[in-house]
Order: C-alpha cells, then sequence, then structure tokens
C-alpha cells in the first residue's frame, strides 16, 4: 500500500509515517493542499490521510477538487473537529471515512485497509491465490499455512500482485508501489525483489510477461 | 395581552352595534314623527270629510241621537278614530262607533291633545259655519305609539338575527385577513433551532414589515456570533488535539517499534510535543487569567530594556537567531503592571523568533514617538488578507510556526489593553517580517 499523508503538523506526520511503514505501508507525506494536489496528480497512491486545517485551505476543497477530477482513490480524512455537521461535510464531499484526532494508529492502519479494499471491490481482508495467503491487517504471509518471512518490499510486491491475479503489473507500477519520493531507487530493484519473492514463496507462482511486467501465475 | 383577532373583533362588533343602535333610534325617532304628522293628516282629512258629508245636519233639529245617524264608514280607521258631530249651539248630532260621549274638545277649530278617561286622545276640530255644525275627530294617542312600537319592533327582531350573523361574518373575515401573519407564525414555529434564514419579506404584510426586517437583522446577527463561535471552537479545538494527537501516535510507535533508533525518534518526538502541549496550556492559563482581570491596578515603574533583556535570556532560541535590544530601551520606563506587560514582551518576542525556523534577527528598538516600543521581525510576515483575523483566538495563518498555538498575539493584545497599550500590526516594507509597536496611550 502506498498511502499519501496530507498533514501540515510534523509530529503527527512523524508519528503516521513511522507506524505506517512499520505496517508495512510506503508513505509519502505532504503539509499543503497545493502540495497534495500535486502529489495525487503525478503519483498513484491506494489512499490517502487527509487534514482538514492545512495552512493554506481546507482539506475538503482538496478533497473536492480530486473527486472534480473522477479520481476513486479512497480519502480518509483526519479532523480536529469532531461536530457532527464537519463529518457530514466530510463524507459529503467524497471522504470513504473520517477519524477525529487524537486517533489510534492501528485504527487508522485498519480503517486505510478497509477502504483499499472496498476500493478494490473485495471483502476477504486476505488476500488468497492457490496456497498463498497475505493478510495485509498483520503484514504476514503464509504458504500451505506455514508462515513466510518477507521483507516490507517483498511484501508490498507481492500485495500488489494479489490485489488482481490476473492483472499485469508493469514495473514502474510496482516501483511506484515500492518506493516513496524520498527512497532511492536501484534500477534493477523490482526484478532483485522478485527474485526474492520466486525463492520464497515458488518459482512458478510469478509469471514475468516480457516487456509488460508481472502476474500471478493461473492456478 | 389579548389576541389582536380578539381585539379588533370586539372592536368591530362594538362599533357596529353601536352604529345599529343609533340607527335604530334615528328610525324610531324619525318614524314617530312621520307617523304623527301622517296621522295628524288623516285626523284632518276625516274632519273635512265628515264636515263636507254632513248636509244640513246643522238645520236639522231631529235629533234623536248620534247612532240613528248614519256616518260614511271609514273603512279601518273606526277602531282608531272617533268622530263627533256637534251643533254650534252645542247640541251632539251625530258620533262614530266607540266614540266617548263627552265633548272630545272646546277648541273651536285646528289640532289639542286631550285627555279623556283616562285616555290621551289627539283631536281636530273643524267648523262649518254655513252648515251649522263643528266635526271633532280624534284618535287615541296610545295607539300611535303602539303602531310606532310595532314599526320599531318589526325593524328589531331582523337586526337581532342579523347581528350574530353578522359577528360570525366579521370573525370569518378577520380569519382570512390575519392568514399572511399566520403563515409567517407558522413559518417561524415549524423552524429547527439552527435555522437562521431570513422571513421572506416579500411574502408579509407591509404592516408587519418592520417586524420581519427586524427578525431578518437578529437572524443575521445571531448566524454571525454563531458562526464566529464556532470558528473558534473549531480553531481551539484543532489547537488542543493536534498535540495531543501527535503525542498518542508517537507513543503507539514508540510501543510498535523494535529498531532502538525509531523508538528513540517517537520519543524524542514525544517531548516536542509535550512542551508544545505545556506551553498551550500555559497561553490558555494566561489569557483566562487576562480575561478575568478587569483595568490593571498594582502599576510600577518598569525599565522596559531590562524586562526585554531578562525575557530575552530565559528564552529558547535557536543559534541563528539573533536578538538585538536597542541602548536607548534601557532609559524607557513604563508605568504598568508588571505581569501584564512581560506576558505582552515574552510573547511577542517567542512569536518573532517562532516564525524564523531558518534564522534571522529579531529587533526591539524605540517607536518614533520615544515612548512607544517596537520589535521587527525577518518571518514571512503575515499576509494582508490574513491581517484582520490574526489576534483572533487560534487563529494560525499561512505562515504558522510549527509550535504556536494561535494564541500569543491575542494575548499580548489583551495584556497591553489591561495596562491601557496598543498593538499594532504591520509587514515591514525594509524587508520582509512582521513589525509590531506596542503604543504607550496617552
Amino acid at each position: 500500500m502506498r498511502i499519501l499523508v496530507v498533514e501540515d503538523d510534523p509530529v503527527i506526520a512523524d508519528a503516521v509515517r513511522v507506524g505506517l511503514t512499520l505496517g508495512g505501508a510506503i508513505v509519502d507525506c505532504v503539509g499543503t493542499c497545493a502540495d497534495a494536489l500535486a502529489a495525487v496528480s503525478t503519483t498513484r497512491f491506494s489512499a490517502i490521510v487527509l487534514d482538514i486545517m492545512l495552512p493554506d485551505g481546507s482539506g475538503i476543497d482538496v478533497l473536492r477538487e480530486i473527486r472534480a477530477g473522477k479520481e476513486t482513490i479512497p480519502v480518509l480524512l483526519l479532523t480536529a473537529r469532531d461536530e457532527i455537521s464537519d463529518r457530514v461535510t466530510g463524507l459529503d464531499a467524497g471522504a470513504d471515512d473520517y477519524l477525529v484526532k487524537p486517533f489510534d494508529l492501528d485504527e487508522l492502519a485498519a480503517r486505510l485497509r478497509a477502504i483499499t479494499r472496498r476500493s478494490d471491490g473485495r471483502t476477504d481482508p486476505c488476500l488468497v491465490h492457490g496456497t498463498i495467503r497475505v493478510d495485509p491487517a498483520e503484514a504476514s504471509v503464509t504458504v500451505d499455512g506455514a508462515l513466510v518471512p518477507l521483507s516490507r518490499r517483498e511484501f508490498a510486491v507481492l500485495a500488489a500482485l494479489m490485489e488482481r491475479p490476473g492483472v499485469i503489473r508493469s514495473r514502474s507500477e510496482l516501483e511506484e508501489r515500492l518506493y516513496g519520493w524520498d527512497d532511492d531507487v536501484e534500477s534493477n530493484a523490482v526484478e532483485v525483489h522478485i527474485h526474492h519473492l520466486r525463492n520464497k514463496i515458488g518459482r512458478e507462482t510469478i509469471e514475468t510477461v516480457r516487456g509488460l511486467g508481472y502476474r500471478m501465475r493461473a492456478i | 395581552m389579548m389576541s389582536l383577532r380578539l381585539r379588533l373583533f370586539l372592536i368591530l362588533i362594538g362599533a357596529t352595534g353601536l352604529i345599529w343602535l343609533a340607527a335604530l333610534s334615528w328610525i324610531y325617532i324619525s318614524s314617530q314623527r312621520e307617523l304623527e304628522h301622517v296621522l295628524d293628516t288623516r285626523l284632518q282629512e276625516a274632519a273635512r270629510m265628515v264636515a263636507s258629508l254632513a248636509e244640513g245636519f246643522g238645520r236639522s233639529s231631529s235629533v234623536e241621537g248620534a247612532d240613528s245617524k248614519a256616518l260614511p264608514t271609514l273603512s279601518g280607521y273606526e277602531r282608531q278614530l272617533s268622530c263627533q258631530i256637534w251643533s254650534l249651539d252645542g247640541r251632539l248630532i251625530a258620533k262614530s262607533s266607540g266614540a266617548p260621549e263627552g265633548v272630545l274638545t272646546d277648541r273651536k277649530s285646528g289640532f289639542s291633545d286631550h285627555e279623556i278617561n283616562g285616555e290621551a286622545w289627539r283631536v281636530y276640530a273643524v267648523e262649518d259655519a254655513s252648515k251649522g255644525i263643528r266635526v271633532l275627530v280624534g284618535d287615541r294617542l296610545g295607539l300611535r305609539e303602539r303602531l310606532v312600537g310595532d314599526l320599531v319592533k318589526g325593524l328589531l327582531w331582523p337586526a337581532l338575527l342579523i347581528v350574530p350573523l353578522l359577528g360570525l361574518l366579521i370573525w370569518l373575515s378577520l380569519n382570512r385577513g390575519f392568514r399572511p401573519l399566520a403563515w409567517i407564525t407558522n413559518d417561524l414555529t415549524h423552524r429547527k433551532a439552527d435555522d437562521m434564514r431570513p422571513v421572506n419579506v416579500a411574502a408579509t404584510p407591509s404592516e408587519v414589515q418592520p417586524l420581519t426586517n427586524a427578525l431578518n437583522q437578529l437572524f443575521a446577527k445571531v448566524e454571525l456570533a454563531r458562526r464566529h463561535e464556532r470558528d473558534l471552537t473549531a480553531f481551539a479545538a484543532h489547537e488542543l488535539r493536534t498535540p495531543l494527537a501527535g503525542l498518542k501516535a508517537q507513543a503507539q510507535v514508540a510501543i510498535a517499534a523494535d529498531d532502538p533508533a525509531v523508538m528513540k525518534h517517537a520519543l524524542r518526538q514525544i517531548l516536542i510535543s509535550v512542551d508544545r502541549t505545556s506551553r498551550l496550556v500555559r497561553q490558555l492559563l494566561a489569557i483566562s487569567r487576562l480575561d478575568a482581570r478587569g483595568e490593571e491596578q498594582g502599576a510600577e515603574p518598569i525599565v522596559i530594556g531590562d524586562l526585554i533583556d531578562e525575557i530575552a535570556r530565559v528564552t529558547a532560541q535557536p543559534d541563528a537567531v539573533t536578538i538585538s535590544v536597542d541602548e536607548r530601551l534601557a532609559t524607557l520606563t513604563w508605568m504598568a503592571n508588571r505581569e501584564c506587560l512581560e506576558l505582552a514582551i515574552r510573547n511577542l518576542h517567542e512569536n518573532a523568533i517562532q516564525h524564523m525556523p531558518s534564522g534571522g534577527h529579531v529587533r526591539w528598538t524605540l517607536g518614533s514617538p520615544p515612548n512607544d516600543i517596537v520589535v521587527e521581525d525577518e518571518g514571512p510576515g503575515i499576509p494582508e488578507n490574513e491581517m484582520p483575523q490574526v489576534g483572533t483566538r487560534f487563529f494560525r495563518g499561512q505562515f504558522k510556526s510549527p509550535i504556536g498555538s494561535g494564541l500569543g498575539l491575542s494575548i499580548s493584545r489583551l495584556a497591553l489593553e489591561r495596562i491601557g497599550a496598543r498593538l499594532v500590526l504591520s509587514n515591514r516594507t525594509d524587508s520582509k517580517g512582521l513589525r509590531v509597536e506596542l503604543l504607550r496611550q496617552a
């Protein structure tokens, strides 16, 4: 999961970034409406965590602008206001969920998983493909019931491929899912992760479609 | 107070009744007069008629009794009218049935009123010397009264029947007339408590428009006050919850982290949040203390330069920030409450430092009237469109500092007000940054 966090308070932004990263997500942080809109237009995120009171405007306006562009990306509003009217305004503007500050980091992560799951059209919280089972909540992978330890990036690659098992994911698409703006990306990073993944969960599970990318092999 | 409708109803019914009564008395009086005139004329006519018919009565000597002489029948009148024919020498020649025996009047001719056998009579006499007779025709006044009475009674009964009908009609008309008022009342009573939309003035009758206009103005005022309060609450909630949210999230990170570096980083962030929260609490306490106070009494002479030096010494500042205090301030003395002045200067000083995270110069100098104090920083200043809102509690503009609370300027302003001074903010013209003047009012 690649998450955009729009929060101007450095302490909260830092906590969310570190907290979600610990849970296996790739997180980018911005602090203003303008940066948020720029980020959404250049990068594909799995979900956005959006603060309402931003220094250069309201998060609600950012949300409206995102929705006006027919962007279906799930958005979770983070708000210090807990008046019902504010929440209603937020949800009506196109938010998928909201949390009132101070919030629980685990709850934030769970809600993010829920809204991304919903936007993917899934009901099962786990991703299952044959004998491989990915649990986003635990950031764990089992093959035939046996736990397979994966690195954060390996997990992210596998989760991306398993979200839509038949669909080919290009290398750049996977890179986008794997690395935030601040990360240094080796040119062959994706290949390396795929190589390690195949070693851990089985050579035949991931198929290389030459010139296009990767996908889970049909069972 | 009595309902307007009932009041109008009573007034209208009262007025209608009064007019009704006046009309009735007028009819009574005028018909009585008219009737009297008509009846008098009839008496006169009857007397003349009898006189003209009574051919030779006067010369005839053989008068046996009045009854033997048949008088021409005056159909329908005999019960009212009584007629006597007397000879000029005082003999009763004839009389109508029911006429009294005694002479009706002594008068030779013309009208006269008499009492005969306890009854009031109106009598007309006419003398015909050529025929040697005197004809007397009279009628009972009681009968006349009854006639007028019957006439008025005939008018009165329908009137009495009509009055309730009229009342009903007035009541219905009033209801209809008051319908626009009912609409407004209905609109207002069925509103939600927070519905501050103006009442539609165009749909209200002109008499009520001043009222609805006043109501709408009040609505607008209340709405503005409420919005202001809501903004304030929202800002306050934001300022109070944000550091708490940071604290909680960082604490969770610290618990969840296996990497000691991550944990240490989170703990450091917690320290920052705690500092920020304690500063917020300090400022909240300061502002509530200032709110509770009136004009400050305990004034003492304070050397401004010394006070600024002291504040600058205890305030933490990044290495990149430099501070200069004009030497002339060491000779400036304000008579003021020390706590208030210190609060104002400290918050301005902190404000200046906080808005220059990457360094800059804070300069305390003497103002142009040498009794004023000026502080200038090299921060981003305040966008002109935010100027009116600056100083609103919890308001933090576009260039807010990460550890501010939006209370600093409010506190400074309030503290200065308490000691009779004023705060003027402007953006510097010589470079970027904010210029704050502390004006001592005369």
